[in-house]
Formats: C-alpha cells, structure tokens, sequence
C-alpha cells in the first residue's frame, strides 16, 4: 500500500533520501526535454517551441491516470496523498505575478535551477532574484496577510466542485490536452523561427 | 546535415517520463514535486543566520524556524539539490555544459541579466503568496485534481500569454 514511506513509518533520512533520488529524477527529465533553455521555454507564448506545453500537460496526464488506477486498484491511500489547499484571492494573484516573473525572467524556479545545473548564467540570477523575491515576501508579509490568508475554501478537488466522477474529469482533461497539443502543433509550423530553433 | 529536432527528448516522452518521476514521488512519499519551497528554506536559513532574532520573530519566517531540525534538512531542498545534480547529469551526456547567457541577439547581455533578476523576484515573491510554483502549485496540483492547481497553471500561464507581446523583443 502507498504512500510508502509515511504509511511504514520510515525514518525521516529514507524521505530525503528519496527526495534526492527523485529529484535526479526531475532534473534530468526537464534537461532532456530542454527545460534548461529559457528561449525554449519561452517559445510557447510565441509560438515557435511550444515543448513546454507538450511535456508539461503530458507529464500532468501521465500522474493523473496513475493516481487514479492506483487508487481505483486499491494500490495507494488518496487520503494521505496531499492535496493542494486553495486560498481563492492568494492562488490568482500569485499565478498572475508568477506568469509576469515567466514572460521577464524566461523560467520558473524548477526550470531555473535544471538551466544553472548546465552553466546557465541568466538562471543562476534568475534563482538569485527568486531568493530576493521570497525575502521580499517575508519582509512584507504582516501587510499582505489577509491577502494571503482570505478566502480559504479547504483542498477541493475540481471533480468534486464538477460534481462529476475523477475518471470523467480526467478523460475531459486529455481531450483538452490533445486539442492544445494539436493546435500547438499548428502553431509551431504557423510562427516557425529556424533562426532560434537553432541556436537552442 | 545535423537534425537538430534529435538533439533534446522527444517532447511527448519527455513528458511521460516526467509523469512517472512525479508518479513515483505521490507513490513513495505521498507529495508531488516542487522547486520554490527549497528556495524559501534557502532564505529562511540565511535569514536566521544574519539575524537569527528578527528571523524568530518575522511572522513569515518564524513559521519554518523553532523545529528541531534546520529549515534545509526538507524533502524539497534535498529534492532540489536532486534537480541539480539530474540536470548536470542530462546535460553531460547531452554535451550541453557551458557557462552562457542565453538570451535572443537583439538584447544585451546587461537586459537580460536584468530582466533574469526582475522575473526571478516576480516569481519567488508569487510563488510564496501563491503556495507554490509550477511544479508543486500548478503540475503536482493537477495531478491530483486540485482546483487550486489548476487555477495556479490557468494564472500562470494565462499571464504570461497575456504580457508574451509587450515583452516579445526580449525573445523574438
């Protein structure tokens, strides 16, 4: 049964070192996909290298339809597994700086640290102004509480807010993926740049 | 002639693969991914090492301090120092190891670096009001149905869509 670590009880230095194992993981994946390259990642709001749509949305499909055969085939207990708590106000204001930080800075901090790993100077300072982003937080963050704690509403999952089953959920979830992915493959013929496709 | 479309992963594999490190990761530990959690350990830690006084009494770093451990012995800091670590491997293999800043001709070296810390703070700052990055807020979020992740990937990527024109000569 899963979660196998907290539901065994394994000591605390087994959960990092897995932690670091699966991390490996992470990094070397977004390497190979390119995730280390900011004008690669930025080509999806562009048009031109929409890779980060394509791994991102099949990666989310690939964990989602594994939770849930694990869980349909009793394989993993969904009450332990976290679930993202939503705070309304603090999850759309905070995406919508994250997107800003994306488009300007050209990584998220994932993609950042996978980009300094291979020499990557533009995400070492990307981590850099992370780091000062966070401070900044910290030091102002009595003024932004009641944003940041308003309009909490548990960890709803979307198929029960759908009031729909978590396969139908799913299956409408890959339909749209395929239809992005599909259009995104249009997309990356319509507004083609050879000249940075090479270079990246 | 060189094909260059060989010279990362097949995108939607890539994707897959990705898939069944955060699979593993909900299998083993019970949590998705995530990046800009160690990143916030990081600055708690520096932070109380500066000032280890107001670091206490800072209602936001004083939440991770006070345990018996220090705030960089977490699954997310040993997890990132895995992304590292995976990163340099891929990119040896792949012979992408090179210090250089990566930015479009138009730009200067100076821009770039300044729009690098410009969007770093942006995103740290959001990641912490919003809970989490694109990694533990938005694709772990997904993963398990989370309404939060989803509206976390809609933001992020909705906004950055959004501004993509105004910023476009820093890329095209």
């Amino acid at each position: 049964m899963a979660p196998i670590i907290p539901l065994n009880g394994y000591t605390e230095e087994l959960n990092l070192l897995a932690a670091f194992l699966i991390g490996i993981g992470f990094g070397f994946v977004l390497e190979q996909a390119g995730f280390s390259s900011s004008r690669k990642l930025a080509g999806m709001f562009y048009g031109y290298d929409i890779t980060v749509l394509k791994v991102f949305f099949t990666a989310a499909i690939t964990a989602m339809v594994g939770l849930i055969f694990l869980n349909y085939l009793g394989l993993i207990d969904m009450s332990i597994v976290y679930i993202n708590q939503y705070y309304i106000k603090s999850a759309i204001v905070g995406g919508v700086i994250m997107g800003a930080g994306f488009i300007i800075g050209g990584f998220c901090p994932g993609t950042s640290v996978c980009a300094a790993a291979i020499g990557k100077i533009d995400a070492m300072i990307f981590i850099g102004g992370s780091l000062i982003g966070i401070f900044i937080f910290g030091l102002t963050y009595d003024w932004l509480e009641p944003l940041y704690n308003d309009a909490f509403v548990g960890a709803p999952k979307l198929s029960e807010e759908l009031g729909i089953k978590d396969g139908l959920l799913a299956f409408a979830v890959i339909f749209m993926a395929v239809m992005m992915f599909w259009l995104g493959e249009k997309a990356e013929k319509m507004f083609k740049r050879d000249d940075i496709s090479k270079e990246i | 002639m060189i094909d260059t479309k060989t010279k990362y992963m097949n995108p939607y594999l890539a994707g897959v693969l990705l898939g069944l490190v955060l699979l593993a990761a909900f299998y083993l530990t019970g949590r998705g991914l995530g990046a800009s959690g160690a990143m916030k350990s990081a600055v708690v830690a520096t932070v109380d090492v500066v000032d280890a006084n107001y670091a206490t009494t800072n209602s936001f770093f004083g939440k991770f301090l006070g345990g018996p451990n220090s705030p960089m012995k977490s699954w997310l800091v040993f997890e990132v120092l895995g992304v590292l670590v995976g990163g340099f491997i891929s990119g040896a293999f792949a012979g992408r190891l090179k210090f250089k800043i990566e930015k479009s001709p138009n730009i200067t070296n100076r821009r770039r670096i300044i729009l690098a810390l410009i969007g770093g703070a942006l995103f740290g700052f959001g990641s912490q009001l919003g809970r989490g990055c694109t990694s533990g807020a938005a694709l772990s979020g997904m993963a398990v149905l989370s309404v939060a992740g989803y509206v976390t990937m809609v933001c992020i990527f909705g906004t950055a869509f959004a501004l993509a024109y105004f910023f476009r000569k820093n890329w095209i």
